[in-house]
């Protein structure tokens, strides 16, 4: 195990090098024109923009520019933003704060239900509640966030009244209160992600109640609950972990829209806000942020697979 | 079964399951090619086997309802302004009609009918969405092959680039190449593709690998072929039903981000009566009870994108059947 886990935890630390690289070559290296005056307008004197693009070192040769970049990875210390002359640390963690708020509440909701509702799905197999559950896990992740979000605060904001239509509650406010903000964008995520999990988890609970083992467990006369929880649970949900883990990791691209339409200052904000006004240095921090999280999202799930699984921690190692 | 042949890639243990089912659909069609003794029979074979997968799709209800929404934006997106019943772009009336027998979608804040402009605004997406997917479907299937049957060093660096790609949310990423290399049609176009080409080789290279270990490709090696041979004339054609799956859903993806790129101002711009667009305009609205002018176009896409994938999901059902 340990050997699996240092691998593993090898090749992100690889991926996020890569990663790094290829955003160095987006930012840096294809975009046209010099940055200073991307920044500052077609206006702008070139006094000026060669000031920025001084300050920036846009000037240096590429090679200190990448290891600038990878420098500014490894400490995460990203200078100041453009835009707000302040720290980019000091507007990154809050707004991942309150990102990580809206998708903990959605999270919470979804993952119980669609697991419950994968394995039913699986165990009731071509029955009209599983034919249901599959054409809404279909359609719930075949629509566009921000219009599930957009449909969500006409219906149950506007019309019914029942949450605030904007996500973020007045300072000071309460957990409860809070929650109740929210709620709007939270369960326009959870028609996201339902659809995802359920699905995953009906295949991979089809998969382990077809299995050999599995019948063989009937046959030696375990008791059901036996069988569900020993062999059927703990093969059918790798799948299911695996899917959660690369979701959570995405969250932020439904963040951005819902965040926009519910009027939220969290990363998704910050990462729209940076991008409209080439605030180069928020946006390479909060991307770089984005990718991390997603490593370790997809890290945790693998590492939770292998210990559920030794056959996955063998291959892994393999080669 | 799937055991032996699973992507060594970490995370993999969600495609396995996909694979698996894959994989079933795979040795049936091997089965189909090795039965015929002649190259003619077996052509006339694969004839046959088409023509019974065309049968089994029409049957499908799922199918026919998404080919049919699928048609009514086609037919949208050809006819254009030249179908609707008003001008997409003036302001022909009051704002903020509500829906009525002259305006069955009511009219935006600026007056204009929002059914002329969501039956207008089918056209760019239906001309942006199905380029990108192309571009993504190719490229995909060019690196997937090499890379699921030379293997090796080349499909270790290039799977490591691939997993790196995929570790960015594609709206996060699209946002971070629109705003690097500014804002166009062609920019547009080539982000989607450049995001889902990663996606796509990760699909052809695990079925590529599946296919590269049966007894036709190890013969037709031995038969001292060449690479080039083997991968399009043996196992392409073994690994198209992935690949037309994979093509179709990429085109529901692809109305998904360039609406959703759109909506948040680095997709299409205005004057265009994007889907996307319109909803980033009149979203606010909706606060002051003013639905019409966002929830259809919002509808529209949301008619698309399930659409595709519901013929995506049949195809998948009938090819695996």
């Amino acid at each position: 195990m340990t050997r699996y886990v240092v691998r593993r935890v090898a090749l992100s630390v690889l991926t996020l090098l890569l990663l790094a690289t290829i955003v160095f070559l987006i930012v840096f290296v294809f975009a046209p024109g010099d940055v200073g005056r991307q920044v500052l307008g077609p206006f702008a004197s070139q006094e000026t923009v060669d000031a920025l693009n001084e300050q920036l070192g846009t000037n240096d040769p590429l090679l200190t520019q990448y290891l600038r970049l990878l420098k500014n990875v490894i400490t995460f210390d990203w200078g100041e933003s453009f835009q707000y002359q302040v720290p980019v640390t000091d507007l990154l963690w809050p707004a991942l704060g309150r990102s990580a708020k809206l998708a903990g509440l959605a999270l919470v909701m979804t993952i119980p239900l669609a697991i419950a509702a994968g394995t039913y799905a699986a165990r009731k197999r071509n029955t009209i509640a599983d034919r249901s559950i599959v054409t809404v896990g279909l359609a719930s992740s075949s629509i566009p966030d921000f219009v599930s979000g957009v449909i969500l605060q006409y219906l149950l904001g506007v019309k019914l009244g029942w949450f605030p239509v904007l996500a973020l509650a007045p300072r000071g406010s309460g957990v409860l209160t809070q929650l109740d903000y929210l709620m709007l964008p939270a369960l326009a995520l959870v028609i996201v992600y339902f659809g995802y999990i359920a699905r995953m988890t009906r295949a991979g609970t089809i998969q382990a109640l077809d299995a050999d083992y599995t019948r063989t467990a009937v046959m030696k006369g375990l008791s059901r609950r036996q069988v569900s929880h020993g062999h059927v649970m703990r093969n059918a949900l790798q799948p299911t972990v695996s899917v959660i883990g690369v979701q959570v990791g995405y969250i932020f691209s439904s963040l951005i829209a819902l965040e926009l339409i519910f009027n939220y200052p969290g990363l998704g904000t910050l990462i729209r806000q940076a991008a409209g006004a080439k605030d180069y240095p928020v946006l390479l921090a909060a991307v770089m942020l984005v990718g991390i999280i997603y490593m370790v999202c997809t890290l945790l799930a693998d590492l939770i697979i292998a210990w559920m699984n030794p056959r996955a921690r063998l291959e892994a190692g393999r080669t | 079964m799937s055991m032996n042949v699973p992507p060594p890639e970490p995370s993999s243990a969600a495609a396995t399951v996909e694979v698996a089912a894959e994989e079933a659909a795979f040795e049936e069609l091997g089965e189909e090619v090795d039965a015929g003794a002649a190259p003619i029979d077996m052509r006339a074979e694969r004839r046959q086997a088409r023509r019974e997968r065309r049968k089994l799709l029409l049957r499908r209800p799922g199918f026919l309802v998404g080919a049919l929404i699928l048609l009514i934006w086609i037919v949208c997106a050809i006819g254009g302004e030249r179908i609707t019943p008003y001008s997409p772009f003036d302001p022909e009336f009051p704002p903020f009609r509500p829906p009525n027998t002259t305006n069955w979608f009511g009219t935006d804040q600026l007056g204009r009918d929002v059914l002329s402009r969501v039956m207008a605004g089918a056209r760019d997406v239906l001309i942006a969405a199905p380029i990108a997917a192309v571009i993504s479907v190719v490229a995909g299937t060019l690196l997937g092959l090499l890379m699921g049957y030379y293997r090796g060093w080349v499909d270790e660096t290039l799977s490591r680039i691939v997993e790196a790609l995929l570790s960015i949310p594609v709206f996060v990423m699209g946002i971070l190449i629109v705003t690097s290399l500014g804002l166009s049609r062609i920019t547009l176009i080539g982000t989607v593709a450049v995001l889902f080409t990663p996606i796509v080789t990760r699909t052809v290279r695990a079925a590529v690998i599946a296919e590269a270990q049966l007894d036709y490709v190890v013969s037709a090696k031995l038969r001292g072929e060449s690479g080039l041979f083997v991968m399009t004339q043996e196992i392409l054609p073994n690994v198209s039903g992935p690949i037309i799956v994979e093509l179709t859903v990429r085109v529901g993806y692809a109305v998904f981000t360039i609406a959703t790129l759109s909506f948040l101002g680095f997709g299409l711009q205005r004057p265009s009566p994007d889907w996307g667009l319109q909803v980033a305009d009149t979203y606010e609205f909706i606060q002051s009870g003013y639905w019409w002018p966002a929830i259809f176009p919002a509808l529209a896409i949301a008619s698309l994108v399930f659409a595709t994938t519901l013929v995506a999901d049949s195809i998948e059902a009938v090819l695996a059947a």
